[in-house]
């Protein structure tokens, strides 16, 4: 598809022209020695800050935009209906402190997402309170550290696979813990290497299924024999649920812990970076532990309860990003329990038929089917000195946004493609052709790419060499 | 699709999932049609009552500012709120240089020299500083006051329990609410990396001894703020902190019953290697334009991995779009007035409840943002049930937080309270006694 994003000289704020400070009368009020002298935030006509971010969105691509085949992100249509429910007033002023009599359908629809979750998941209890999957993995691994403790253990070792995302690594380091990997054999966990770091020191195993590679574990029983047969827990990275959705379950599979993104399976917005949520689903063991408070339902009113002496606390303010729950909850009421599994269903055929179609055009390591999607790889281009990056760029200039690049890190030159369920044939045969026409094209335009965004390509590492943060640092060491 | 792939039904796209994981549907209801949903999700939301049909005074870290239209209606903008994070900086222009405006606009309000795209919320940003304080100065101990909500503590404690912190409190001065200086320099030895201290503090007092916190340590100095506030307060950074937080959310977003909201991290730039979460750079294309970049990537997770430093991925983003749209459609001038009004709404409500036989306002001498603490003799649940009874919502009650303060409530106030509304509360205060 031919495209061309707009493209403004669009100053910051700052340089605008301001209409005059006003001052404000704080006798009596404030402390002389409290006051500030100035605020140097411009003062400009509410029309002209209008037309500015407009300008600015129409300088950014989302899901609305075009295609957005981001591997392990699951970039879907976020329906229009959720974005109004969230806004309801019902919603938007509502205070968490408010008294429980006046908030019992907030309580009620939190306490109904998240038996709904537990079912998808298989776990039997969900606390909602995360807020972002980084955040339900760091939740989830101080839940398998207050069980551990309960029990009088001390472990301290998380074992993760190297497909694993990098926030499961992160997760762990932030909760003390010390990370032990292993490796894979034809993109799956090698159970040797498993059997081998497995031990009493052994708190859990962190592992998501289908992997990053979009390969499903089907060894995943025996890998939950092994991490439990040495007492430790097994630990479900919910990035990759969509591909799932009632054909099996964490639980099923014998997790112990599972997080949920509801902005990737749950088509909540992703915001240009969030807001997100990342609630957790845990097994009947671990459930004395949850965060508080947990919402409870005596079968006439909804409470919050905070008596709850194992509980590890809380892992942020209040009860979870509700208005991301609200637009979840709408989402699944909308699917119900078949349009749930044609979600998934869509999505793998999705990834199996874009696969299909980049064979021969990439290298496209490993046989077998794929669930929601598949890393290829352009190292046969490397050559001829065209790189991934090259092919991530030139995509921009048919209207693409570029797949995950350089990850995970077993495929040189990786591409990471996740099509979604929500795209059609039309749109998958055209990002194929597309593809196959540029990895024909000469180096020099791809090297040279992207010709059709806001800006060409963008000097990363000036921008790190030499960090400007803010218009006052800029301007103070005359950086602008 | 299928024939193209030789499969000839989609249950054999799912032949890899071996027969004793297999489900064979879920649990939960038919579908329903978009109407259907919005009837039903709406019907269900019913049930709560809102801060616009009954006037409430709750805050605690929340507030319930007016938005004007135009900020939903920039973060409303498809471009923005359907996009991903700005791994693409070519196709992102737009968010990008809209949050390195928010971070320059969190630059001014507190005047430090860098801050990140956002942390979660305050909570979470008070325990991202610890862990950073940490890393910077090396000591096992962080001290925060004991006036501090509860949710602040608790997650705090998660976030360095595993970094092997020690968080220890300071008492406040019982007279004024401020922290109390004495109990603090006790606390101070050498293995003190870091010291808390909020402005507005948990009380909604002014805390005015910042300048001598700040002489009384070489410990990082990390200044918890309401931005409001900040926009008639000297910054932090005149003080010399090192990092400053903050709950964001009230720039340009609703309450949304605790969530989503914006956790304020800023720092000084000699710290930014050590800070966690995004930031957003300025640099140049090729052809020499001005561009903006994610930058200081090798800080973050998907680079470092567990010596990350945090593991923070998704974030707020949007809720920062939100707090640059309102800085930018209030300015200087606006943000101030907005102020102006919280503090004289705040002093005159207190001044007048402390009139009504029964009760006493403000508890702490001394000046106050938008909030005081208020004393009901009657006891704390005969008036708040009395209260939601007459329709209104009064504070939060702080014995949740500190034991000594049963009959304590935590009474907010901000521009969108009107004369009526106050003179509703008063009323009923007059007749619960």
């Amino acid at each position: 598809m031919k495209y061309r994003q707009a493209y403004y000289e669009e100053p910051l704020v700052f340089e605008k022209a301001s209409n005059d400070r006003e001052n404000v009368d704080l006798d009596g009020l404030v402390p002389l020695s409290m006051r500030r002298d100035r605020l140097d935030i411009p003062n400009l006509p509410e029309h002209e800050v209008v037309r500015h971010y407009t300008r600015l969105s129409q300088m950014n691509f989302g899901i609305d935009t075009g295609f957005y085949p981001l591997g392990s992100c699951t970039m879907k249509f976020n329906p229009k209906f959720a974005e109004e429910l969230a806004a309801l007033p019902t919603v938007a002023r509502v205070h968490p402190d408010q008294d429980e009599s006046t908030i019992q359908g907030a309580l009620r629809l939190m306490h109904e997402l998240q038996k709904s979750l537990a079912v998808v998941a298989g776990m039997d209890a969900v606390t909602l309170q995360p807020a972002a999957g980084a955040q339900g993995e760091f939740t989830g691994l101080l839940l398998a550290q207050a069980y551990n403790h309960d029990k009088g253990e001390h472990r301290h070792e998380i074992i993760v696979p190297d497909t694993a995302h990098g926030t499961n690594f992160a997760s762990a380091g932030m909760a003390g813990f010390d990370i032990v990997e292993v490796p894979s054999r034809d993109g799956r966990v090698e159970l040797t290497a498993l059997k081998a770091a497995v031990s009493e020191r052994t708190l859990a195993f962190m592992l998501t299924n289908p992997n990053t590679l979009g390969i499903f574990e089907e060894h995943v029983l025996e890998i939950a024999d092994i991490v439990h047969d040495e007492g430790g827990l097994l630990y479900y990275d919910g990035a990759n649920l969509n591909a799932i959705m009632g054909r099996t379950s964490p639980g099923k599979m014998n997790f112990d812990i599972a997080h949920f993104n509801l902005h990737k399976t749950f088509t909540t917005p992703h915001g240009g970076g969030g807001p997100g949520a990342g609630p957790v689903g845990v097994k009947q063991p671990l459930e004395p532990f949850l965060p508080v408070p947990v919402v409870t339902f005596d079968g006439s009113m909804y409470h919050l309860d905070y008596h709850r002496p194992k509980s590890i606390g809380m892992v942020r303010a209040w009860y979870g990003n509700f208005a991301l729950l609200v637009r979840a909850y709408a989402y699944i009421l909308r699917q119900g329990r078949d349009g749930l599994r044609a979600v998934s269903e869509r999505a793998v055929l999705n990834a199996n038929y874009v696969r299909h179609r980049l064979k021969g055009v990439l290298d496209v390591p490993f046989s077998g089917l794929r669930k929601h999607e598949f890393v290829a790889g352009a190292s046969g281009l490397t050559a001829k000195g065209v790189r991934t990056v090259d092919l991530a760029k030139r995509l921009m200039d048919f209207g693409v946004h570029p797949p995950t690049v350089y990850f995970p890190h077993l495929v040189e030159e990786a591409l990471m493609i996740e099509p979604t369920e929500t795209e059609t044939k039309e749109t998958l045969d055209a990002f194929a052709d597309t593809m196959a026409a540029i990895v024909k094209e000469a180096p020099e335009v791809l090297h040279s790419a992207p010709h059709n965004t806001a800006v060409a390509r963008v000097d990363e590492v000036r921008a790190a060499r030499d960090p400007i943060l803010s218009w006052r640092y800029a301007t103070s060491q005359k950086k602008l | 699709m299928l024939r193209a792939l030789g499969l000839r039904s989609v249950d054999e796209l799912f032949a890899d999932i071996p027969e004793n994981v297999r489900l064979h549907g879920l649990d939960l209801p038919r579908g329903l049609s978009e109407q259907e949903v919005v009837s039903r999700v709406t019907a269900l939301l019913s049930a709560n009552r809102t801060m616009a049909d009954m006037p409430t005074f709750l805050g605690a870290g929340l507030y319930d500012h007016f938005v004007p239209a135009s900020v939903r209606a920039i973060t409303s903008r498809a471009e923005f709120y359907t996009a991903y994070t700005p791994y693409q900086p070519e196709l992102s222009q737009g968010i990008l240089q809209s949050l390195w405006e928010y971070q320059s606009l969190i630059c001014e309000l507190t005047g430090m020299d860098a801050a990140n795209t956002s942390m979660y919320d305050a909570s979470t940003a008070l325990g991202e500083a610890a862990r950073m304080a940490h890393r910077i100065h090396g000591g096992k101990i962080f001290l925060v006051p004991r006036a501090l909500r509860w949710h602040r503590r608790t997650v705090l404690g998660n976030y360095t329990w595993g970094g092997g912190l020690l968080i220890k409190e300071v008492e406040y001065d019982r007279e004024t609410g401020m922290l109390d200086l004495a109990d603090l320099k006790k606390h101070l030895t050498e293995d003190v990396c870091g010291i808390y201290v909020e402005n507005p503090n948990f009380f909604g007092r002014l805390e005015e001894q910042v300048q001598e916190i700040r002489e009384a340590t070489d410990s990082l100095l990390v200044v918890g703020v309401n931005p409001i506030a900040q926009s008639i307060l000297r910054p932090p950074g005149d003080f010399g902190a090192d990092i400053v937080i903050g709950e964001g959310q009230a720039l340009g977003s609703p309450v949304n019953f605790g969530g989503p909201l914006l956790g304020i991290f800023a720092c000084r730039q000699e710290h930014i290697h050590r800070m966690p979460g995004r930031v957003i750079g300025l640099t140049k294309d090729v052809k020499g334009n001005r561009a903006f970049c994610m930058t200081l990537q090798t800080r973050e997770q998907h680079i470092r991995r567990e010596k990350a430093m945090s593991n923070i991925c998704t974030n707020e983003s949007l809720m920062a779009v939100a707090a640059a749209a309102y800085m930018a459609v209030l300015g200087s001038n606006g943000l101030r007035k907005v102020a102006a009004d919280c503090l004289r709404k705040a002093k005159e409500l207190a001044a007048a409840i402390n009139q009504v036989p029964g009760f006493k306002a403000p508890l702490f001498r001394g000046p106050h943002f938008n909030e005081f603490t208020l004393h009901y003799q009657g006891g704390y649940d005969v008036v708040h049930k009395a209260l939601l009874a007459n329709g209104i919502h009064g504070g939060m009650q702080h014995a949740r937080h500190l034991k000594e303060l049963g009959d304590f409530a935590l009474f907010a106030v901000t521009e969108r309270h009107s004369n009526q509304d106050i003179d509703r509360l008063l009323a009923t205060l007059r007749s619960v006694r």
